[in-house]
């Protein structure tokens, strides 16, 4: 029973990260039906600042975090003005490939300012509190509360402000939404900055989780991010959450009970699975096509 | 009329460029090197590069290589794999076919060293690798018999693996193992394997054998696996940029038992990562620096005085290829690759800064010992020695 418990946490705090990822990919794609493939880095680019932060300027957890999700909100909005911006009429193709190019430039621009993997220092104490055969780190806890709150913060900005109205109206029709006043440069600014924001708390969380960073941590985190967005219905922000916490429940809990050679096979056959009976994802809706 | 007048100055200016740098190098002997500078074990390819260029530094001061009448300098030509298979093989082919090497030096990682040491075969080059240990690297795939112009200068994993196995059992007396590695990746499987099988051969149980694949980061799930399977010992033979991670997830789940380690751990960048969370575990390695014979501590010495560290052991095992190779190309009194992988294969034993060598005939594996090394207090400290 132990076990199964102890296996739960572990899969919660591998989900919480995933759907903080996840929802960069979600929001981007619901207000441009563009995925920007360059997440993955961002989110890399977000432990690095927390490695560049803390390393450098010696602060504590909290003013490390904000400050990471701010650089790399601005990375994000700076790539979105620079990088997409000019494509958002040309086809669909050259902002995937724009997206690609612009991660293996993260990429390489990071390997070429040092190829060694960096060690986050301890930002926190870190407490282990034993109950029986179970144990769990303070850390633990930290990652699951901090992405829970900050995907309820989300979900009030999405469903109950004004600039939430303002994108979610973007997403349903773009030509019409200019037409009631609003900016919708600024909409999708705004977007870009609070999706690749919490790709970056991701990124701080996950340093402290597992504090060896190195540039090409970001690939495979974000290819399972962009998954779990789709599994959750690309381009529906709770979605993506529930996306999330069902990748890492899949991934820990097939390595806990079948050989974990088998984790990766079996984990993605069951997503693969779960699309051939909802094309569209968990909370995906089946768009018409227009004529 | 202009522009084709043009062309052919451009033409002209290029050819000149060409002969030039061809007509340059003609006296002397080009060797290359394979190292991972950049990719997921940077601290590798560094040791590497340093080493070598500290080889050749020292053999073109002492005036370079007598051969016949003249004496030859040598231009090493590095190039950097970026941690992917399949530029150590583009690299291989192009310090082949375009630089026109004699022999290869690296890569070091076992599998960046297979793919290279298929093309070295195919296109008969000798290519030494200081560090990869993988038994599979020297065999051909196709007929298991060895290869040619593959060599080595350390020791190979069912050797390896035994000392480790036998080292657990007797001088730590731990008869309860775990064992968690890396299925991606030719080195971590090997050795892996190699240890189950020769730890329960002699009286011990493996009570979990668990795998992740490269670049993963969460281990919690098979280590808590682990942790309820209750070992004595847990065996990690895997990179020193993932092991840190490995030790202290561990720890955070409440694993008590001790870990022990293969040669992949020895690099400083172990103690860097880890700080001292990798206190008092123990790993096998190809030399000790700190209790070392008088040709070991002067090369010990000249790399501290160059770079400022302390050689690891992919650092001294460069050195060692290169000295087998200058011998080889002595012996063979030409420069010529085909003469200089005979002479190579009829070197019987070599006395190295890594210790002595025996080679056996038609075979590019040496026969050589293995150290245990303890970390204490974040330094690397010579504990066992264990004879072939």
């Amino acid at each position: 029973m132990a076990y199964i418990f102890q296996q739960s946490l572990n899969a919660l705090q591998l989900g919480s990260i995933y759907a903080l990822i996840a929802l960069g990919y979600t929001m981007v794609y619901g207000i441009l039906t563009m995925i920007n493939f360059a997440h993955g880095d961002l989110f890399m680019a977000g432990a690095f600042f927390c490695f560049l932060i803390a390393v450098y300027l010696h602060l504590s957890f909290v003013p490390t975090l904000l400050l990471s999700m701010l650089g790399v909100a601005f990375l994000g909005v700076v790539i979105e003005r620079f990088a997409y911006k000019p494509l958002r009429n040309a086809p669909r193709v050259s902002a995937i490939i724009t997206a690609l190019g612009v991660g293996l430039f993260l990429e390489n621009f990071t390997l070429a300012l040092s190829p060694y993997p960096k060690h986050i220092p301890q930002l926190l104490g870190n407490t282990t509190w034993t109950l029986g055969s179970l144990s769990i780190s303070s850390l633990q806890i930290l990652i699951i509360a901090l992405s829970l709150v900050l995907m309820l913060i989300l979900d009030f900005i999405v469903q109950r402000t004004k600039a939430g109205m303002a994108m979610r109206a973007i997403s349903w029709d773009k030509t019409i939404v200019p037409l009631m006043g609003v900016s919708v440069d600024k909409i999708i600014s705004l977007t870009f900055a609070i999706g690749t924001g919490l790709g970056g708390a991701a990124g701080v969380m996950y340093g402290l989780a597992y504090p060896i960073i190195d540039p090409y941590m970001g690939i495979m985190v974000g290819w399972k991010a962009f998954i779990c967005a789709v599994v959750g219905g690309i381009g529906n922000i709770r979605g993506a959450m529930i996306g999330g916490f069902i990748l890492g429940a899949v991934e820990i809990m097939v390595a806990a009970f079948l050989p974990s050679t088998y984790r990766d096979v079996v984990a993605f056959t069951l997503l693969l699975i779960l699309l051939i009976v909802r094309p569209y994802g968990i909370l995906g809706k089946p768009q018409p096509q227009k004529v | 009329m202009k522009k084709s007048l043009i062309l052919i100055i451009l033409l002209v200016i290029l050819s000149l460029g060409i002969y030039g740098c061809g007509g340059d190098d003609s006296s002397k002997i080009k060797i290359g090197v394979i190292a991972e500078l950049t990719g997921d074990v940077p601290a590798v390819g560094t040791s590497c590069k340093n080493a070598a260029e500290m080889a050749v530094q020292e053999i073109n001061d002492a005036g370079g290589i007598q051969l016949g009448e003249k004496k030859y300098q040598v231009k090493l030509i590095i190039e950097d794999n970026a941690g992917k298979a399949e530029q150590s093989a583009s690299s291989a082919q192009k310090l082949i076919t375009q630089q026109k090497v004699t022999a290869i030096v690296g890569p070091n990682a076992s599998r960046y060293a297979l793919p290279a040491a298929e093309i070295a075969e195919t296109s008969k080059t000798v290519l030494i690798t200081p560090w990869s240990t993988a038994p599979k690297a020297t065999l051909d795939s196709k007929t298991n018999v060895s290869k040619k112009y593959f060599f080595r200068a350390c020791f190979i994993d069912p050797f390896q693996g035994g000392v480790l196995a036998k080292f657990t059992l007797d001088n730590l007396k731990l008869k309860k193992a775990a064992v968690l590695y890396d299925v991606a990746s030719e080195y971590n499987k090997g050795i892996a394997e190699i240890f189950k099988d020769v730890y329960e051969k002699n009286g011990g149980k493996v009570v979990a054998f668990e795998t992740y694949t490269t670049n993963d980061k969460d281990f919690s799930s098979q280590l808590t696996k682990i942790k309820q399977a209750n070992p004595d010992v847990i065996f990690l033979p895997n990179y020193y940029s993932e092991v840190p991670l490995q030790i202290q997830q561990a720890k955070r789940l409440g694993i008590k038992a001790p870990f022990i380690g293969s040669d992949s751990w020895g690099s400083e960048e172990l103690v860097k990562l880890c700080g001292a969370d990798c206190n008092d575990y123990y790993f096998s390695t190809h030399y000790a620096a700190d209790s070392a014979s008088d040709t070991t501590k002067k090369f010990i010495a000249n790399y501290k005085a160059k770079y400022g560290t302390t050689p690891d052991d992919v650092a001294a095992l460069t050195y060692d290829s290169f000295g087998l190779l200058w011998q080889a190309i002595k012996t063979a009194g030409k420069n010529d690759r085909q003469a200089v992988r005979d002479a190579l294969a009829k070197i019987p034993q070599y006395e190295g800064v890594t210790g002595n060598m025996q080679f056996k005939e038609g075979s590019g594996d040496p026969v050589k010992s293995a150290v245990i090394l303890k970390i204490k207090d974040g330094k690397f400290t010579w504990f066992a020695n264990a004879k072939p």
